[in-house]
């Protein structure tokens, strides 16, 4: 990995990953895949995340699905792990609760695939620090 | 992609499914059908909107118009109308409080207001093992900046401005703890975390290291160049070993990246951080108590003066903050003092993240400016109390804070406030209470934990709180008399007077608060010898009543110490001084015939 020498250096990378030359994602455009993160907080994991995260990684090539799957920290939805976020191509994300191997499934035959929404599904009910003006 | 054109989403919280939230999704199925339309709307039960003070609620998708309070018999017309009209149902739109215009965008609702993520803005959104998603949400920019376009002071001068205080619980003001930090010389100073988080209920600042580690790294290392130190310290307790794994991981990748180590971004600045492990003792909360643990010592605290500004770790400068304190920084110094500021309460500036816990329906981790109400938080965002059951109180603070009750559910949290009322912000630990829950009890289990806790330097702490706790154990058993309340406050102040380190002084506070706030609950154990809400066993007695007992013998059969007696198909009897009140028969009966008095 390349150090980061001044400022102007790490805007550049900053540039370079929100522009989809991500390491992780390489040359693949993270806009024309499905992303799905898993909620990987202690409680997140409690509550049967890795088999969740493991499941998807596993079905989703499995199926032929173009997919990134990514754990990510405590969403705050405690109440509801596993919790995992569905990003469809040009849509909004949509974050399901409860999610267990069969509404996994579920999740990938209906919402994955066909765009079909199932029950479980986790409201936003924040507001980022981008959508707070002075 | 989707062959559905429209999604109606149906809450089906507890809140909202008490209220037929179930009805309404199946009215408007029926509805759909009726109309030849289940092939191009969807009809979704989802989970809590945390709007349920006006539940239930329907929203209809892609539109995003949000219909609140709607009766099952109201799906013929959201169907009629929106589905097929398109023309939305004005009686059923949100009413904005104030102009009473209705709002038919949910974004626009200033109820979506009422959690703002700052401390938690990448939790549950990067990766917190990849340094490059969180540089892509502006990562290490703020260090950048520092680095590059400001000085120490300037940068000082910013949180100073912002109003930031210290998340810990204290409150005291980041700005001048760093300012103070600076202006004493050493040859080495130190920059340490306190990622201590002892209070039972509380995971705040586990979620945080655990969704974003990177934040409290650069924090610390702005940290660093404001007040001249070149060394930081995370003290993180051995039993978050998740928290431990994403430290490890973010420090690694920050080095490879040249973002930790020598001559930062090319501007001469070095900045390391290492990891320090406690042992899960909850005195090394206390800032000095956790100094000597990371020298190797036993952790107990000292008196201060000298604060460790003066003399901290191995006796230099040290600037001790908290992680949600320092999850914060980097926000403010790109978003600006003035942005920061504007959020808040006049003392209290920014956000404070809660966990809430215990007997509420949403557990969970949320984010609310200060000066937001107990009562949004506990029955908007936290979803009401599981059961239906009747909401009795928020324990705050942890064992350090106090019990705030339902009058106090409509004043606006902030540092000052909350110790008005007689408790204090601590770090950020909800424990909601229900009808069920015994004060008496509770006030206990605190002093159990501080009991236990107390690192015995002092005798106040040692000795005056095993004696609180000696005397709540009698009261819970019925052998308590009304001048024990008395003692208990005379004694819990000289505690709180006392004590060398806030572990010892704030310890008497759930059970002063407690008092104050539920007295009758404790008169009603020593005078009446009775538990209102039914928890201490010793104040219980199980009675079989004569009129529903049909002599089914099932009790006398469960009953493990055979104190039931009776014949078939007559009434029973239990015997008092046999019975263990283990409520087994109570569980066993099908006649209602138990109950306890």
């Amino acid at each position: 990995m390349s150090k980061i020498t001044s400022l102007a250096d790490l805007k550049k990378k900053r540039e370079e990953i929100k522009t989809g030359l991500d390491i992780r994602i390489k040359a693949m455009d993270p806009e024309s895949v499905v992303q799905v993160k898993v909620a990987m907080a202690t409680c997140g994991i409690a509550s049967g995340a890795k088999a969740v995260m493991e499941f998807f990684l596993e079905q989703l090539e499995r199926r032929n699905i173009a997919a990134i799957v990514t754990q990510t920290g405590c969403m705050g939805y405690c109440y509801a792990e596993p919790t995992i976020e569905v990003k469809l191509p040009g849509q909004e994300p949509v974050v399901f609760g409860y999610v267990d191997l069969k509404r996994a499934d579920q999740i990938i035959e209906k919402y994955i695939k066909t765009g079909e929404l199932v029950d479980g599904i986790i409201p936003v009910n924040y507001q980022s620090i981008d959508d707070k003006k002075e | 992609m989707s062959k559905y054109s429209m999604h109606l989403l149906v809450c089906g919280g507890t809140g909202c499914h008490s209220s037929e939230s179930d009805a309404i999704v199946c009215n408007l199925r029926d509805e759909l059908e009726a109309k030849g339309l289940t092939d191009n709307v969807q009809v979704i039960l989802t989970g809590c909107f945390g709007f349920c003070e006006k539940g239930p609620i329907v929203k209809v998708m892609p539109d995003n118009t949000f219909y609140v309070q709607v009766k099952p018999e109201d799906a013929q017309t959201i169907v009629e109308e929106h589905v097929i009209k398109g023309r939305k149902v004005t009686r059923l739109l949100y009413k904005d409080p104030v102009s009473k215009e209705p709002v038919s965008d949910s974004k626009h609702m200033g109820f979506f207001k009422k959690q703002l993520r700052i401390v938690l803005r990448n939790c549950g959104f990067i990766n917190p093992e990849n340094i490059d998603e969180y540089i892509a949400r502006d990562g290490y920019m703020a260090l950048g900046k520092v680095l590059s376009e400001m000085t120490p002071e300037d940068t000082i001068k910013v949180i100073k401005d912002s109003g930031q205080r210290g998340r810990g619980g204290a409150g005291f003001p980041t700005g001048l703890k760093w300012e103070l930090a600076r202006k004493n010389q050493s040859d080495e100073k130190y920059v340490v975390c306190n990622a201590d988080e002892g209070d039972p209920g509380a995971f705040m600042d586990r979620s945080v290291l655990e969704g974003d580690p990177h934040s409290v790294l650069e924090a610390m290392a702005i940290c660093g160049y404001s007040i001249g130190a070149s060394n930081g310290l995370i003290y993180v307790r051995a039993e978050y070993p998740l928290a431990i794994h994403r430290l490890q991981v973010a420090i690694k990748q920050a080095r490879e990246y040249g973002l930790l180590g020598n001559n930062i971004m090319g501007t001469g600045f070095n900045f390391d951080i290492n990891l320090r492990f406690g042992a899960g003792a909850f005195v090394c909360g206390e800032e000095t108590a956790l100094i000597h643990s990371m020298e190797g010592l036993r952790g107990e605290p000292t008196v201060k003066p000298p604060f460790p500004a003066e003399s901290g770790f191995r006796s230099k400068p040290t600037n001790v903050n908290n992680v949600e304190t320092l999850a914060a920084i980097p926000v403010i110094i790109l978003k600006g003092a003035k942005w920061y500021s504007s959020i808040g309460t006049e003392k209290s500036k920014g956000t404070k993240v809660f966990a809430l816990a215990g007997k509420i329906n949403n557990v969970g981790l949320i984010e609310v400016p200060m000066g937001t109400t107990l009562r949004e938080v506990v029955f908007e965002i936290g979803g009401g109390i599981r059961n239906g059951k009747k909401f009795k109180g928020v324990q705050t603070g942890g064992p350090s804070g106090g019990c705030l009750s339902e009058k106090h559910l409509d004043i606006p949290i902030d540092y000052d406030n909350l110790i008005a009322a007689g408790s204090i912000m601590g770090s950020g630990g909800m424990i909601i209470l229900d009808e069920d829950d015994c004060m008496v009890s509770m006030a206990k289990f605190y002093l159990d934990f501080t009991v236990e806790e107390s690192c015995g330097k002092c005798a106040p702490c040692r000795i005056g709180n095993k004696r609180l706790n000696e005397l709540l154990g009698q009261i819970c058993e019925g052998k308590g008399t009304i001048e024990d309340l008395d003692r208990l406050k005379n004694m819990s102040n000289v505690i709180k007077d006392t004590a060398l380190c806030g572990l010892g002084q704030t310890s008497p506070n759930p059970v002063l608060s407690m008092m104050e706030n539920y007295r009758e609950e404790f008169v009603a154990h020593v005078v009446d010898k009775k538990c209102p809400a039914g928890h201490c066993r010793s104040l219980m007695e199980y009675v079989i009543n004569p009129d529903n007992c049909v002599g089914c013998t099932a009790c006398a059969r469960v009953c493990p110490v055979g104190a039931i007696k009776g014949e078939r198909k007559e009434t029973h009897k239990i015997d008092p001084s046999i019975c263990i009140k283990c409520g087994s028969c109570k569980e066993k009966c099908k006649f209602d015939a138990i109950f306890i008095r």
